[in-house]
């Protein structure tokens, strides 16, 4: 990069900002983006095993059956569920509704707590009726 | 005669704009239903043996949704990556290479995701 010839001003930068509840919310929606991005090898994994042999089936299901598979999961299935609210809020900002002061804390408070409320949720059902 | 517009139009960091923005929304509304039928299958799955994955994934309703649905996720991710990697990436080349791993990768899922769908369908 070449020399700025004058000091300019910087925008804000992350320094500069306190915590708020909108700004974990959007970091948050980003870094689930990317984890659920490669978490797709997850998916093609299974799906290729099931696909080839009862021995290739086997490696997958054991992996996923053990306490870190279950692991990976569990937080895979958080990162789905948070970006899937985190994507509502969006399309209900889109529509230029809950932008305003105590509407938009209240967004970012029901997208993880609803995230975390669904995982588990998602993850009683399916020990109930696992097979 | 150049107008403004023509002068400024594909100038951004992903040389492109409103449609990735309209895609984004418009997968992102897709998402929706066919990542809760996406979970429905998976978690009634769960602990299952090969071959009731097989019978399950094999029901036409189920593999077209599961086919629907990697199609409008592979499409978002990559729409996602896109805008990530322009964030944070300056050097251009660099910014280049990512840009074209982000298509790569998110074929390569959709490839090997698809080949196992229609091998569980037809090719068992």
């Amino acid at each position: 990069m070449a020399e700025p010839r004058v000091e300019r001003p910087l925008s804000p930068h992350l320094g500069i900002y306190h915590f708020s509840i909108t700004m974990a919310m959007s970091i948050l929606h980003r870094i689930t983006g990317g984890a659920l991005y490669f978490g797709t090898l997850l998916l093609v994994w299974w799906l290729l095993a099931a696909a080839s042999s009862s021995r290739q089936f086997d490696i997958a299901s054991a992996f996923f059956a053990s306490w870190f598979g279950q692991f990976i999961l569990f937080g895979y299935t958080w990162a789905l569920l948070h970006h899937t609210l985190g994507g509502i809020r969006h399309f209900i900002w889109d529509t230029g509704h809950g932008l305003q002061p105590g509407e938009r804390e209240f967004l970012g408070y029901a997208t993880i707590t609803g995230s975390v409320v669904l995982t588990l949720v998602v993850w009683t059902l399916g020990y109930m009726f696992k097979g | 005669m150049r107008t403004p517009f023509a002068r400024i139009h594909g100038l951004g960091s992903g040389h492109s704009g409103t449609g990735h923005f309209w895609m984004q929304r418009l997968t992102g509304i897709a998402n929706l239903p066919l990542v809760i039928a996406f979970l429905v299958v998976v978690v009634s799955l769960a602990g299952s043996s090969q071959a009731s994955v097989i019978a399950t994934l094999s029901n036409p309703f189920v593999a077209m949704i599961m086919t629907a649905a990697l199609i409008s996720v592979l499409i978002h991710m990559r729409i996602g990556m896109q805008v990530i990697i322009e964030d944070y990436v300056h050097s251009e080349l660099r910014k280049i290479a990512l840009l074209m791993a982000n298509t790569f990768f998110t074929l390569a899922v959709g490839i090997a995701a698809g080949y196992a769908i229609l091998k569980i369908n037809f090719g068992l």
